[in-house]
């Protein structure tokens, strides 16, 4: 074995003169390695690439979807709490409102009840007077005639005269009335 | 002179220990490991991608963190994010192709970087990444404003051209693939002889030499492990140097100026 190798040694061209055998060889298993490899392997880790790409890229797109949504449902429900609250506070000084009204007017009715009532009361005041009055005048007048024709004996019974005297004596207690 | 030293002692091994009698017919161990390492490259990626989740499991965050380092560090960072895309599947190819090529050198019983026979980086250099990268700068350019771009530099004072246009020409079309192609050689050719030089000395201390000397038989065994380690960061560090360069040369020709 050791001497093969020295013959060997002894014969052999140096090792930087390639062999042809070698140079082919080398050039034709780089070709074909070449060839598999771009035609199997890179394709489908430029695909894997592309794929973790997209879906990484598609992970932010969804995150970020769902953050503006999460902030449009925020600003909905500030909106429509705010309006809530906007509305009661319209409905309490609504209904501050329509009570204040509605004392009014039942002031209101209550003052034109009592006007109405002592209005009605005076009246009805003036009517009794007038009445009284208008019951005591011939009263007056029937006892005074009477009371005069028994004094005077004298019967007064000319209606004609008998009238104008009673108007006469009434008009005396007028004035006398109207003088005090 | 080969009896000669063996009559001496200790062999030390050589360049001649790269060239493995064939296994079969013309076939050698290399060729084979070449070979083996397309299908195990290819069924590696072929077999992980096939059903791949965006959360990734254990075996898809080791194919995705090869796929992704060779995409956005090297391809990315060197070829610039307009037009990188494209080149992804080749630079990917040579990062993994090289970087398998390499590691089986401290593989148990596979033992041998394929990248240390000088034919296969330089069919990758001289007959990939050089014609790739002449061949896009002149689509881009066109063949004028691509010689015009690389040869003469702007910001550069008139009479400077005599000395720049000549080193320009010779690095770019002549150096670049065979410093590409010797960069990844050298380095598994002398790794390899390295550790072989270790090993084959502990070998023969431990069997031949005196009783006296045989105890230093551990310090060279210990020294072939610890060379098996930096072996190891070498080999993918030049499989990460022959991706990036070849993605910075094909980035150079792209660029409108640099």
């Amino acid at each position: 074995m050791l001497t093969t190798q020295i013959v060997l040694a002894a014969e052999e061209p140096s090792p930087v003169l390639p062999h042809t055998s070698e140079v082919i060889l080398g050039l034709v298993a780089f070709g074909v390695l070449l060839f598999v490899l771009w035609k199997f392997a890179v394709p489908r880790f430029e695909k894997l690439y592309e794929e973790r790409a997209s879906q990484i890229e598609g992970g932010i797109e969804k995150a970020e979807k769902a953050q503006a949504e999460a902030q449009q449902a925020l600003e909905q429900y500030n909106q429509q709490l705010a309006e809530a609250r906007t509305e009661a506070a319209k409905i309490r000084d609504d209904a501050r409102l329509e009570s204040e009204q509605i004392r009014e007017e039942i002031r209101a009715e209550a003052q034109a009840e009592a006007a109405r009532i002592v209005a009605q009361g005076e009246s009805q005041l003036q009517a009794q007077k007038a009445q009284i009055i208008a019951e005591l005048r011939s009263e007056m007048g029937r006892q005074s005639v009477e009371l005069a024709g028994r004094i005077v004996g004298e019967s007064l019974e000319d209606e004609e005269r008998r009238n104008r005297t009673v108007e006469r004596f009434l008009a005396e207690l007028d004035s006398a009335g109207a003088g005090k | 002179m080969g009896t000669l030293v063996l009559a001496e002692g200790f062999v030390p091994p050589g360049a001649g220990d790269f060239n493995l009698p064939p296994i079969f017919g013309a076939v050698t161990k290399p060729m084979l490991l070449v070979v083996m390492s397309v299908v195990i490259i290819a069924a590696f990626f072929v077999i992980t991608s096939r059903n791949m989740k965006v959360v990734p499991g254990k075996t898809q965050f080791v194919a995705e963190s090869i796929y992704s380092f060779t995409r956005n560090t090297i391809a990315r960072e060197h070829i610039g994010s307009k037009d990188f895309q494209r080149f992804v599947p080749l630079i990917f190819t040579l990062f993994t192709f090289i970087f398998v090529n390499n590691i089986y050198g401290i593989i148990p019983l596979i033992q041998f970087p394929t990248m240390s026979h000088i034919g296969f980086p330089l069919a990758l250099s001289i007959l990939v990444v050089y014609p790739v990268y002449h061949y896009v700068g002149m689509r881009r350019h066109g063949i004028g404003g691509y010689l015009k771009n690389q040869l003469f530099p702007a910001g550069v004072p008139g009479p400077i051209y005599l000395l720049l246009t000549p080193i320009e020409f010779f690095s770019k079309f002549v150096m670049n693939p065979i410093t590409l192609a010797i960069r990844v050689f050298a380095a598994m050719f002398a790794g390899h002889l390295i550790i072989l030089v270790f090993t084959l000395a502990g070998e023969w201390l431990l069997v031949e030499a005196s009783a006296a000397l045989k105890p230093v038989a551990a310090v060279s065994f210990a020294f072939a492990i610890a060379m098996t380690f930096l072996e190891a960061l070498i080999m993918t560090i030049q499989a990460y140097v022959f991706a990036l360069l070849a993605a910075s040369y094909i980035g150079m020709a792209l660029a409108e100026d640099h």
